[in-house]
């Protein structure tokens, strides 16, 4: 017993029970928060292996930026006071299929998994530096992200584009 | 030579270790940082709401308090045990969970980011290797916070208000990104000790930078008034126009979070200004008055990194005062048409800088 794996564990009760709520609660707002929740206990583990480039992402994008989204589109349209209440037997049963299978295939991939007991026991930043993600991202070798990178900037530019061509004055 | 807080920091870990097993060394350091960072937000935010008070008077050629305690100095001990002993009101028909739960994310982005700040040589909390980037990102968990308490707080004046500054929030914190870039690419590095190491060894980042540098600071100041809610951008404090703003409906200690995190939110603004422009905790150094440079090295560098985050924090209280405020729409319209585009500029120019070696 060591304090990472107390700080695992506490982590790993607060996602469970978030995502829990996330999924239990009627009210569409209080879900976005509890998302919000599950997505910080996510950069904690990240914060917790030492990956801190990748927890910061995780908050900056996510907690930051999509739950913002998400609870600006909820404010903006008029479902903040919306209610999950439609439930018709085929929604059920449709969900309820999707749902066992994603439980199974979740369950198998845990079980074939082999865990190690000690990867948790030395987190260091060391050889994760934002300099080496910068370099693995401009560079178009072996391990280069050259090519998606610049892809997925044409992209967020093509939506940038499309986004003022709906909102500009007629 | 300067004073190297990891002697003290050093000595506290050998001394709990010798007692205790090593894991309960780290968790009482832990708990032990965690109370020094309340009691210094506590603290500074005394501090803080005193001396805007007393500035406020000074610009408006009044006294400002002058009852309780000499000069007033027991003025703000009342405000707080006024604050606390007022009642929580709840609303009709809203929700309790999240209205209760707003103001903490709040105040938890806002300590995430104060958290970061470098106090001293070795005396930084958090201090990773994407230092800035883990401080914009920790300072952005705040939005949720404000959206979330305008929408649970049942009440039209206050959902349009939270509206208007979450857009606020977001649109300037890419002001604050871009000028974060332009000296980072200056620097070379994104750990907030090392971007002070740096301007303690070669000069401050304002000097070392020039032109480039200069205006990014001056963004920065503005971006940074806006960002906390302050200055001529502070639409929910205008309660007799738009009826005030997210925080209508909290009452006592709930409103009081909000107001303790505007003012560390001023704190912290100005102390990455001091931190990533002004030199840290880096004494102020002349090039060949070695003498005059020893002489600056026995002031400690907690008594530098305070007094120049104090004297930002001056700056941006005079901006306070002497500006009307502006309308939402031209918040917005200076920051997507003049800040942006101004930025972007300053980091090209930044880049040309930094590629040819033509800063000092």
């Amino acid at each position: 017993m060591n304090s990472h794996n107390i700080m695992f564990i506490v982590l790993a009760v607060f996602i469970a029970l978030s995502s829990f709520m996330t999924v239990l609660t009627k009210s569409i707002i209080r879900a976005a928060t509890y998302l919000l929740f599950v997505l910080l206990g996510t950069a904690g583990l990240y914060f917790l292996m030492g990956y801190t480039f990748l927890g910061s992402v995780q908050v900056m994008v996510y907690a930051g930026g999509i739950v913002v989204l998400y609870v600006f589109s909820i404010l903006l349209t008029s479902g903040a006071k919306d209610v999950v209440n439609n439930r018709t037997k085929k929604k059920v049963f449709f969900a309820a299929l999707l749902s066992l299978v994603g439980f199974a295939t979740v369950l198998v991939v845990l079980l074939k998994h082999g865990f190690k007991a000690a990867v948790l026991s030395a987190p260091e930043e060391g050889g994760i530096t934002i300099d080496s993600v910068g370099r693995f991202m401009l560079s178009s070798g072996q391990n280069g992200y050259l090519l998606p990178f610049e892809a997925v900037s044409v992209l967020l530019l093509a939506c940038i584009v499309a986004g003022l061509l709906i909102a500009r004055k007629r | 030579m300067l004073f190297d807080f990891n002697v003290i920091s050093q000595w506290l870990h050998g001394a709990l270790t010798s007692v205790m097993p090593e894991w309960a060394a780290i968790l009482t350091e832990s708990i032990l940082v965690a109370l020094a960072i309340i009691t210094l937000y506590a603290v500074f935010a005394i501090i803080l709401i005193y001396m805007e008070r007393k500035i406020c008077a000074f610009f408006q050629c009044r006294l400002g308090p002058m009852r309780v305690g000499k000069w007033g100095l027991l003025q703000l001990f009342a405000d707080v045990f006024k604050m606390l002993t007022k009642e929580i009101i709840s609303m009709r028909q809203s929700d309790r969970f999240l209205h209760n739960l707003a103001p903490f994310l709040v105040v938890i982005a806002s300590m995430l980011t104060f958290a970061c700040l470098p106090w001293n040589k070795g005396a930084h909390i958090l201090d990773f290797n994407v230092g800035v980037f883990f401080m914009l990102a920790a300072s952005s968990i705040g939005v949720v916070g404000i959206l979330l308490a305008g929408w649970s707080s049942n009440n039209k004046y206050s959902l349009i208000g939270a509206m208007r500054s979450g857009a606020q929030i977001i649109s300037y914190e890419l002001s604050i990104g871009l000028t974060m870039l332009t000296m980072m690419a200056l620097t070379g590095t994104l750990q907030i000790s090392e971007i002070v190491e740096q301007q303690y060894a070669e000069g401050w980042n304002i000097v070392r930078g020039h032109v480039p540098a200069v205006i990014a600071f001056l963004i920065y100041l503005i971006a940074g008034n806006a960002e906390c809610n302050r200055g001529p951008f502070d639409l929910p404090e205008s309660e007799s126009e738009l009826t005030a703003g997210y925080h209508t409906e909290y009452s006592g200690m709930h409103f009081g979070f909000y107001y303790l995190s505007e003012y560390l939110n001023l704190f912290i603004t100005a102390g990455i200004a001091t931190t990533i422009f002004l030199g840290g905790w880096a004494p102020l150094h002349i090039i060949g008055l070695d003498g005059f440079n020893g002489v600056m090295d026995y002031i400690p560098g907690i008594v530098w990194f305070v007094g120049k985050t104090l004297f930002v924090v001056f700056l941006l209280m005079w901006i306070r005062w002497t500006f009307p405020r502006l309308r939402i729409d031209q918040i917005l319209a200076l920051e997507w048409k003049y800040l942006v585009p101004i930025s972007l500029v300053n980091l090209v120019v930044m880049a040309i800088v930094a590629a040819y070696g033509f800063h000092f």
